[in-house]
């Protein structure tokens, strides 16, 4: 196991890198996206209520790697060229913005019924009452919940393993291939993967603790 | 046109359910299996029994921090190294019962923790050991309140069992790739059914389980 | 306090794990075969010609799996069966060296590396690397892949082999060759490289492929066998010898490349 380690140091850190980089963009987008359709839900339109169902049940009930897949053989297919790794990122992005978009819509409804009302008679706007009031609230109480997708999505993004995205999966199953020594190579991808999502697990574990 | 029609020609969509009953087999066995186990583990993680509930904890956190994918090949690659040579359904069933229990251990254990504060002293002032106040009186609460996330765990393991397909389990995802394998023009008229397929059981699930889920609370 | 504890197991486990890593399935497979009349082959799943799962019936077919089926008879008698276990260019060797299967004929070429690890029957078939690229395609040969992007399978050779005749080609891996063909035709790569019989079936099902440049090494495909197996490699090679003098190799040679257009099957007489 410390062979891999030695003979295959910087394959190995090219793979966490991509693996952390995928994570990060995924992170910040299905944020932003997942932020967005939570509050879209809001408004009035029944139209635009149903767009954002639709969008997050789709993403929801359809397996990441058929996702992944569609965007890396279908898309160059009829449209444009995409690599394994931007097409893993897209998928892994839609697919968990609509998991944190049900989970920022939960943070907003356990907020929102008094909050709203307090907030809308001291003079603010509706929107401003969200964005001021209740939105600050409702982070802070899905925190653990926005936590255990972050970790999710960090082991979700081992899908681009089968895209040819190099991330450490991808590097495990290159370097068992050419040393013939499946289990260590797993193994020692295993650790990298537990040392990037263990600490961020107790941490939310400790913060869930603490909010609670 | 004729591409579509060829593609849906019933030898296909043939092929496909089959895959289909292994998808689903595969996923009720593993959910009945990973219920009782994460269930237990869940109880000893939260009875804060010395070492027992550490180690069981410890072993939660490991599996739940772990890619699935990884998980399926340290059993069908390493489990051989301990005398059972497990064929690929087997495999898939025990990497899936292992990752899964993990998860249902902790919405176990965040269930119970949930309810028992108040319960359990209550429960334990009438005279109930720790065992009978879990059983009579937490446990009922506990469950009622984690369906959802149970159902939502369910759809979860639906889906995952597509990542099966990385050690060719004729499930679902692997007989359509198999399909379009023999003949690339197949590829978008497979993905858009195994889209429609995937969506139309997991979602009926989740409608099920919120149905379930506001009936009782 | 409780970080410490947590150490504890997991290095345990890791050395539990790690330390089994090095035991094969050491028990006679030539025994186990005779007593259960029953020789379990690892063999692929989309390799059409080879060995390929046939939708409407769900069965394996091709020269492999008839191959397969020949050895089996030669070894075991009239009675012997044959039993088809599904494996891919990644899982095929964990699979031999953990004994879930006793033999893989998979297209799998005789290398030194492998060697190191496996052991190998005669060749049973004489393939090469080549190219299978779009109709229209600038790339005519292995040298003008310099700088382009070649798919290749997971545990496959093919990325080595490129590498050598194009240092600046850049190697994507597939899990299997119905993702890598469609890789090819979304563009996702310039060429697909693998052995030339493999190709010549992709195109068959794929009329905008061609297979171009010839074969640019020589991979002679062999029966991979655990190292500890003597009796049942002598075995095997004692059953290829006699299927090439019976003419029945021949005849499923003839019987599955007889009609591959551009494949000339002649050159694929062993003697």
């Amino acid at each position: 196991m410390i062979n891999i380690f030695m003979h295959f140091g910087n394959q190995l850190l090219v793979g966490l890198g991509w693996t952390l980089l995928c994570s990060l963009i995924t992170l910040v987008f299905s944020l932003i996206i997942g932020t967005s359709l939570a509050l879209l839900q809001m408004l009035p339109s029944k139209l635009v209520h149903f767009l954002c169902r639709i969008y997050i049940e789709v993403f929801r009930n359809i397996p990441l790697l058929v996702i992944v897949m569609f965007f890396y053989l279908i898309i160059p297919l009829y449209f444009f060229k995409i690599n394994g790794f931007t097409a893993g990122t897209i998928g892994l992005t839609l697919y968990t913005s609509a998991f944190i978009a049900e989970i920022i819509r939960s943070g907003i409804q356990s907020v929102e019924a008094g909050q709203l009302e307090g907030s809308r008679s001291t003079g603010m706007t509706y929107w401003q009452a969200m964005r001021y009031v209740v939105l600050p609230q409702a982070f802070k109480i899905v925190i653990p919940s926005l936590g255990n997708q972050f970790v999710n999505l960090i082991k979700d993004s081992s899908i681009l393993a089968f895209v040819a995205g190099f991330d450490l999966l991808y590097q495990a199953n290159a370097i068992a291939s050419t040393t013939f020594d499946t289990i260590n190579s797993y193994l020692v991808v295993g650790i990298l993967y537990l040392l990037l999502t263990m600490p961020l697990s107790y941490y939310m574990h400790y913060l869930e603790k603490r909010l609670s | 046109m004729q591409t579509w029609i060829n593609a849906f020609s019933w030898i296909n969509i043939r092929f496909l359910l089959l895959g289909l009953k292994v998808t689903l087999g595969i996923s009720v066995i593993v959910m009945v299996l990973s219920f009782v186990i994460g269930s237990l583990m869940g109880i000893l993680r939260f009875a804060k029994i010395k070492y027992v509930s550490a180690t069981v904890g410890f072993i939660v956190d490991v599996v739940r921090n772990l890619p699935l994918l990884l998980i399926i090949f340290f059993t069908y690659f390493g489990l051989p190294n301990f005398g059972y040579r497990p064929d690929v359904i087997p495999a898939a069933i025990i990497a899936m019962t292992v990752f899964e229990s993990g998860m249902i251990a902790e919405i176990v254990r965040s269930g119970i923790q949930s309810v028992a504060t108040g319960q359990m002293e209550g429960a334990r002032s009438t005279g109930m050991n720790f065992a009978q106040a879990m059983w009579h009186v937490v446990l009922p609460q506990a469950y009622k309140h984690m369906i959802p996330t149970l159902v939502s765990q369910l759809v979860s393991l639906i889906k995952d069992t597509s990542l099966a397909t990385i050690i060719v389990v004729p499930e679902m995802t692997q007989q359509a790739q198999i399909v379009y394998g023999q003949n690339a023009n197949f590829t978008l008229p497979m993905f858009v059914a195994l889209a429609l397929l995937y969506f139309v059981v997991c979602f009926a699930l989740s409608l099920v389980g919120s149905l379930v889920g506001k009936q009782l609370n | 306090m409780k970080k410490k504890f947590w150490l504890v197991p997991l290095l345990f486990c890791m050395l539990f794990l790690s330390g089994c890593g090095q035991k094969v399935a050491d028990q006679a497979v030539l025994k186990n075969a005779q007593s259960s009349k029953t020789i379990t082959w690892g063999v692929e799943a989309d390799m059409k010609l080879f060995s390929l799962i046939d939708v409407r019936d769900d069965v394996h077919k091709g020269f492999e799996i008839d191959l397969a089926k020949a050895i089996t008879k030669q070894i075991l008698g009239p009675n012997g069966h044959a039993k088809f276990v599904t494996a891919t260019a990644q899982s095929r060797i964990p699979l031999l060296k953990n004994g879930n299967v006793d033999a893989v004929i998979a297209t799998m070429s005789i290398t030194p590396e492998r060697k190191k690890v496996i052991a190998f029957s005669n060749s049973y078939f004489n393939a090469g690397e080549s190219l299978l690229v779009p109709v229209h395609s600038r790339v005519k040969n292995v040298h003008d892949l310099n700088g382009k992007t070649v798919i290749g399978i997971v545990g496959d050779n093919s990325s080595e082999v490129v590498k050598k005749f194009a240092p600046k080609a850049k190697v994507i891996g597939m899990q299997n060759y119905g993702q890598a063909v469609s890789a090819l035709k979304s563009h996702q790569g310039d060429a697909l490289v693998s052995d030339n019989g493999v190709l010549y079936g992709l195109a068959v099902e794929n009329p905008s492929l061609v297979v171009t440049g010839g074969t640019f090494t020589k991979e002679p495909y062999g029966i991979a066998i655990n190292k500890q197996q003597k009796p049942f490699e002598r075995a095997v090679n004692r059953a290829i010898v006699q299927l090439e003098h019976s003419g029945e190799y021949n005849h499923l040679i003839k019987k599955w490349f007889g009609k591959v257009p551009g494949f000339n099957y002649k050159e694929m007489d062993q003697r």
